[in-house]
This record gives structure tokens, sequence and C-alpha cells, in this order.
């Protein structure tokens, strides 16, 4: 079974630049594991603590798994998947986004603008 | 209908239903035509209610100026409302937006502090950050983070569209600031709960991305994933293909992130009709098509030359 994996920029430092990678297994966080054997590191720019990363987005099909099954939403034969970063006009998640975490990514904008 | 300002004249737009391109007679299409606003787009409602919610809590005063970083429609919106109440405005603005959006800032008045393309929006709220520090006394309205742009919707939008059409099963729109759908989302959301909201998120090309890291990306703090049922990633080939069949079967002519949201909104109608089940989806124009003429994306003679006329640009 293989699934299309589309790589954002970021990430492509695990991949020799390749735009796209093919991948197996019946669900998102398997999918991952397969990727992190053939592309050491990537898996922990993806994951943490069990869940998808708070500023990483991995669309099936073009739909959002955070309003599937997460990590764990299956995935057949054909599917794609794609990793994007989350940027503003179309942006981001969060797991359990409350105004609480967005307030978090505020502060970080603050703290990087006071940075400079 | 008669109003006693162009001001009083945002918002009560028209909600059209789409007999062409609704999937069946039980899965209809409505669209909620935003761009039948004063200066023709969804924003004129935000920028409206932010300004006067300042004015009323008296963070916005006579002589003040306004800084906001927007992709275009808001400063537009904002622009024209400060033209006449008499503010000072500046807008940051990606340089990677339309030149049309670049002349109607400045024929409002506004001053525009271009922001690199690399990072897009991301780029021009860091930037305006920037400026709202080392100008204490501008008034960043903040259209990402300030709860009266979801509100207008809230108290707007959302009562509008239940009123026209009670039997509305299903919301679309882009997912930008966060503020329409959070707006409507709650309000129809608390008036009918089984009521389903989906976004339509833009996606672009590398350009755009750039080398966005992704441990510190951004997420308006107006977003609450909570109020969303589903949220889809539509890419610049959907969205022009989209709008080109908005215009080419229904003669609407919309400005691109119409079209993403249009291609969301097609994807709950087969879902719906392949579940056997009655819907009413109404989906958001948010802009005529007026400002992206000059990308091509309309007269191209296919859709993949109208996609590689869009290459690198912000469309919503």
């Amino acid at each position: 079974m293989a699934i299309d994996v589309r790589v954002p920029t970021i990430l492509r430092t695990y991949t020799d630049g390749a735009k796209s990678v093919s991948g197996n297994g019946g669900t998102v966080a398997e999918l991952f594991s397969d990727l992190e054997s053939r592309h050491a590191g990537i898996q922990e720019r993806l994951v943490d603590d069990g869940q998808i990363r708070r500023f990483v987005n991995v669309y099936l099909n073009d739909e959002d798994v955070r309003f599937l099954d997460g990590i764990s939403t299956e995935l057949s034969d054909g599917d794609s998947i794609t990793i994007l970063p989350a940027v503003a006009g179309g942006s981001g998640s969060a797991e359990g986004s409350t105004q609480g975490s967005a307030q978090h990514a505020t502060r970080g904008e603050a703290a990087r603008v006071s940075q400079r | 209908m008669r109003y006693d300002s162009p001001l009083a004249a945002v918002g009560n737009t028209p909600l059209v239903r789409l007999p062409r391109l609704s999937p069946s007679e039980d899965v209809r299409l409505w669209a909620k035509l935003e761009d039948r606003n004063p200066t023709g787009s969804v924003k004129d409602r935000p920028a409206l209610h932010m300004i006067e919610q300042a004015e009323k809590d008296g963070r916005l005063a006579p002589g003040r100026t306004i800084l906001e970083p927007t992709s275009g429609n808001t400063g537009i919106s904002l622009a024209m409302a400060a033209r006449l109440k008499g503010y000072r405005i500046v807008c940051v603005m990606p340089e990677n937006t339309s030149e049309e959006r670049r002349q109607l800032l400045a024929m409002w008045g506004a001053e525009i502090i271009p922001s690199p393309a690399a990072g897009g929006s991301n780029t021009a709220v860091r930037v305006a950050k920037e400026l709202s520090a080392e100008h204490p006394d501008w008034v960043m309205l903040y259209q990402y983070g300030n709860p009266d742009n979801a509100r207008a919707h809230y108290l707007g939008t959302g009562p509008e569209i239940l009123a026209d059409l009670p039997s509305v099963t299903h919301f679309v729109a882009g997912l930008g600031t966060t503020g329409t759908l959070m707006g409507v989302g709650r309000y129809l959301r608390e008036q009918s709960p089984q009521v389903r909201i989906v976004a339509a998120e833009p996606r672009y090309d590398d350009l755009v991305y750039g080398l966005r890291n992704l441990d510190e990306g951004f997420v308006p703090e107006l977003y609450d994933e909570s109020v969303l049922t589903g949220r889809f990633s539509v890419g610049s080939e959907d969205a022009v293909t989209r709008t080109r069949q908005l215009l080419a079967e229904e003669g609407i002519f919309a400005g691109i992130s119409t079209g993403a949201a249009l291609h969301a909104a097609l994807g709950v109608g087969r879902r719906a009709q392949r579940a056997e089940q009655q819907a009413d989806i109404v989906f958001v124009v948010a802009d005529g098509g007026w400002k992206y003429l000059s990308t091509g994306a309309y007269t191209a003679p296919t859709t993949d030359a109208a996609v590689e006329a869009l290459q690198g640009q912000l469309w919503a």
C-alpha cells in the first residue's frame, strides 16, 4: 500500500530535497514511523508527545486530520498526505486549540519581535 | 433599501441559490454575496465594527493613526472608514499582493509599508507588531486577534443567513483571520447545534511558505478549533478552477479565495449526496474578481495557464 506524501520546503533536508515521497501505514502515526525509517529525524519534527505538533498541519486528501481522527486517522492505498507549516491568511491550528494556546502564539511572536 | 450614510450600508447582503452548481435538488448551494458591501468585500463588516468599538471604548479618537497588517481587503475597508472619520492609516501589506490592492489603498489615502513576500501574511503580522512597538501611539486594531472581528459576523452575517435560510445545514468560508468562521459558526451552532462549520484554507506554492519554521508557526488569536467541524486545504489549481466555473456557470465574478470556499462546499455537498441527506450549504463570496484581474487568471485560455499566472501570488 502506497501513500503519497507531500513534504514542505522546510522538511526537505530529510528527503534529499524531494517534494514528495512515498510511504506506508494504516494510520498517520504508522506512516510517520515508516517515513522515519528512510528519512531519519523527520518524525521528531512532525510529532510531539504522540500528537501532531502544534504548528504542523497534516491533510488527508486535502482534509485536516485534526477534524478526522488526528494522528490515528486511518489511511488507504492511494491516499495523499500533505504536510504544511501553519501560516496566517489561511492558518494553522493546535491540538485542542483554545484562546489560551492561541495567546501563547502571540507571546511567541512578541518575544521574537523583542529580540530584534 | 435606504440608509442614512454609506457606512450604514454595510451588511444585509443577498443570499442566492446556485441552481447549476448545486449537486442535486436535495443538496443545494447558496452564495452569500459579500462583495456587495460598500468597498466590495466581506471585510467591511469587521473593519467598521472594530473601528466603532475602539471609538466607543476610547482607544480610537480623532487625530490618531490606525495601523494594520493586511493582504488588502481589511486595509481597504479600514482606509475608507478612516477617510470618512478623519484618521490616518498605515497598512503593512505583503509585496506579492496584486497591484489593484495597492492602488485601492492609495486611493483611500492609506500609507502602505510593504513586507517581504516570503512568509506572506505571517511576515506582515510580524512587521506590524514591530511597528506597533516602535509607535505606541498608533492604534493597531489587529484583525487576527480582535474579538470585534468575529463579533461583526456573530451580530451580522450569522443572523442574516439564518433569517434568509432557516434550513441551513452547512456554512463554508475561507480561513484567514478566522473571524468569519468563528463569528458565524458560533452564532449558527448556538441557534442550530447540528449545523456544520467548514473552513477552506488556501494552500499556496512554496514561494509563499518559504522556509517557515515549523516550531514558530502562526495561529490567529481568534482561532478556536472547537467552532469548526471540518477544514479543507485548497490548492491554487482547485481554487482557480472553481472561480472560473462559478463565473461560467452561474455568472458570479468572484475573487480567487471564493473558488476555494466553493471547492470545499462542493466537497461537503458530494458527501451529503452520497449519504442521501438533504443539505443547504451556504458559502461566502468574500469579494469580487476585480482586484485580481491583473493576474490574468480570469482571461487565461486554460485553467493551467490561470494557475501559472497566480504563481507566487497571495490570493486570499
